[in-house]
């Protein structure tokens, strides 16, 4: 039996010659100490990275082009986060070791702040790869610093125009992080922005089959879900083909294989093909029925369909960013059986823009038992248009609002909620020892 | 009798980025809800225009939505100026407020030419005029919502606008006016849509086009508690 391309690699991992440059040890030093103080103050995570970021502009690409397996960038409107975690996950269980930014902070600051944190006192980082979630602006600034040998694609979608202006625009920004990738390309064969883009390097698609691509309109279809779709005919190296229940079946490289899966959610697992997709590039030898096993016990991202459960009451946490999101998780986990709150903040990181929400299809939901947020009159009043009734006044507080909706009866629960008004829910469930 | 409209839905496709849809469901609601029908009508680029509207809607696009209805508006030009002329209530935003006017100059200087239907021009500006936005208008009142435009818009003299900004840039950031108002017809910048926060806007139009149509354009009141509290909440956002 030959040795696999990761037995291979890990006998030589010792030999790797390491010609570029080590990072500079004074601003390891400093930038620790900034963490350690910022963590006494108990302040922000980015403050090291910002520190690290003015006095070393190098910093990030010293430390990481040193890896052995380079860096491998997922980027995308929806799904950066779910992907990153299952493409780590992956990778993790065939044994290598994988420097993410894990925090969620998918900006160049926030990766350089988690630098910061794994690197030792001499500016190492202990890894075979970087696999790092960016969004399409600071994807485009971080591929100047660092050349990716991968990239993942997932979608472009409307999202936070009040930052990028128009979608085509955003479709530009990540033809710049196509064009600086050394090695694969790895892009979602449905997606129409994505596969315009022209690549020099190697492009390996993912998609969906014929079965499945009507649940996944595209944003211009959102609100007239009944057009007639057919997948790309574009050769897909995994293809999502069937879900059933908590199962679902895959086509890789033109073989069938499935698995029951604890994500949830038709969009979750999309993304676990995605992932399926960049690991086999990332790791060629790899055998699928290992990576099909390792997928099935990925859990959920923060947020992204959540599930708890307390005193014998469920509750599922859906992170809510921009339209296709929104309606994705609507489609797949609506109000049957279940007691919903919306919650709308409108601060930056949420997109302060509220025009999004005119985009997505309410009418599936029966009724809204709690509206809350800085823009919860927004998203009332969104909901009376689709004629979806709400049961309570609305309660901009979210501290009150989740006390109370949580109160309300011992039905199931499902909260959707934008990423500051996620925070804010959060931390009063916890307070009040219900998360 | 039963009371209908025709709405108007001009390129729904390719020019909708801001939610504009939700104008056509807000007009649509408002008549609904008052026991009128209303039939939407898209119209798309290459169909046969209708003759008949009671009332037409236009939203904004990107650049490469405009760019595939440019053509078909100018072979429409003359239909919409004689609706708009003889009082059709007719709102336009952001790309069609713009295209409605008689040019748009872009930023390498190329002229786009729009149906001149309102006197008024625009040119690409430097920076996006982005954020929440208030406005006062005599006929209409308190105007709240949001703007993205790069496009800078100038009113020729003797050209009303809609309303005086109050917070926000509005039509270019300098002159302080917003929109333009002409006939029964409303162009603008608010998007995010302008309609559900601002019903008085939408009675306006739904009426203008019942007193076309039946010779009474009286509306009955609507309960808009969370209209009002929508409006209130936007009024009170930073920029």
């Amino acid at each position: 039996m030959g040795l696999t391309d990761i037995q291979i690699y890990k006998q030589n991992r010792c030999q790797v010659i390491y010609n570029s440059r080590m990072p500079k040890k004074s601003s390891v030093v400093i930038g620790k100490l900034v963490r350690r103080i910022a963590r006494l103050r108990g302040g922000g995570s980015a403050l090291p990275g910002l520190v690290v970021e003015k006095i070393d502009k190098g910093f990030i690409s010293d430390c990481l082009n040193r890896l052995p397996l380079g860096v491998a960038v997922v980027s995308g409107t929806n799904g950066k986060t779910t992907t990153t975690k299952i493409v780590v996950e992956l990778l993790e269980s065939q044994g290598l070791k994988v420097f993410t930014n894990r925090t969620g902070s998918n900006f160049m600051r926030g990766v350089i702040a988690a630098l910061i944190e794994s690197v030792d006192l001499n500016g190492r980082l202990d890894a075979d790869i970087a696999v790092l979630e960016l969004d399409e602006a600071h994807a485009v600034k971080f591929v100047q610093a660092v050349a990716p040998r991968y990239c993942l694609l997932l979608n472009v979608m409307r999202d936070q125009l009040d930052r990028f202006g128009e979608i085509d625009h955003t479709a530009r920004l990540l033809a710049d992080v196509v064009d600086a990738t050394t090695g694969t390309v790895v892009v979602n064969r449905e997606d129409r922005r994505l596969t315009a883009l022209k690549a020099d390097s190697k492009i390996i698609y993912f998609g969906l089959s014929a079965g499945l691509i009507g649940e996944f309109p595209e944003d211009d279809e959102l609100l007239d879900q009944n057009t007639e779709k057919q997948p790309s005919g574009l050769p897909a190296d995994v293809i999502l083909s069937q879900i059933h229940g908590d199962t679902a079946e895959f086509i890789i490289d033109g073989r069938k294989a499935s698995a029951p899966l604890s994500l949830k959610g038709s969009y979750n697992i999309f993304n676990s093909a995605a992932a399926l997709a960049l690991v086999r590039q990332i790791l060629p030898d790899a055998e699928t029925d290992s990576l099909i096993c390792g997928l099935a016990d990925i859990q959920s991202a923060f947020g992204r369909g959540e599930s708890f459960v307390v005193n014998g009451q469920s509750l599922e946490l859906f992170l809510v960013k921009n339209p296709s999101g929104f309606q994705l998780a609507l489609n797949s986990f609506g109000s049957d059986g279940h007691d919903v709150m919306i919650a709308i903040n409108d601060n930056y990181a949420d997109g302060r823009d509220m025009s999004w929400l005119w985009n997505v299809d309410f009418s599936g939901l029966r009724s809204v038992q709690m509206v809350s947020g800085i823009r919860g009159a927004d998203m009332a009043l969104r909901l009376k248009y689709d004629e979806v009734p709400v049961d309570n006044p609305v309660e901009p507080d979210l501290a009150a609002a989740a006390q109370k909706f949580y109160g309300l009866s011992d039905r199931p629960k499902r909260i959707f909620a934008t990423y500051t008004a996620m925070l804010d829910i959060r931390k009063a469930l916890k307070g009040r020892s219900i998360l | 009798m039963t009371r209908e409209l025709t709405i108007l839905h001009l390129y729904p496709r390719e020019m909708n980025l801001y939610g504009d849809h939700g104008n056509v469901l807000t007009l649509k609601r408002r008549c609904e809800w008052r026991g009128i029908k209303a039939n939407i009508e898209a119209y798309e680029p290459g169909d046969k225009f209708p003759c008949e509207a009671d009332l037409i809607f236009g939203g904004g696009g990107q650049d490469s939505g405009q760019s595939v209805i440019e053509d078909d508006l100018q072979k429409n030009a003359q239909a919409l100026r004689s609706l708009v002329d003889g009082g059709t209530p007719t709102l336009v935003i952001c790309g069609l407020y713009q295209l409605f006017g008689r040019f748009f100059k872009t930023h390498e200087g190329e002229i786009i030419p729009g149906i001149g239907i309102l006197d008024i021009e625009t040119i690409a500006g430097d920076k996006r005029l982005i954020g929440n936005i208030v406005c006062e208008s005599s006929e209409f009142g308190e105007i709240v919502g949001y703007e993205n435009h790069s496009g800078q818009t100038f009113l020729d003299k003797g050209v009303e606008p809609l309303a005086k900004v109050v917070r926000g840039a509005g039509n270019n950031g300098k002159d302080g006016t917003e929109g333009t108002r002409y006939k029964n017809t409303i162009g603008s910048y608010f998007h995010g849509p302008v309609l559900p926060k601002n019903p008085r806007l939408a009675d306006f139009l739904i009426g203008k086009a019942l007193d076309a149509k039946y010779g009474f354009g009286e509306l009955e009141p609507l309960d808009d508690t969370f209209e009002n509290m929508a409006h209130r909440s936007s009024a009170e956002q930073p920029r």
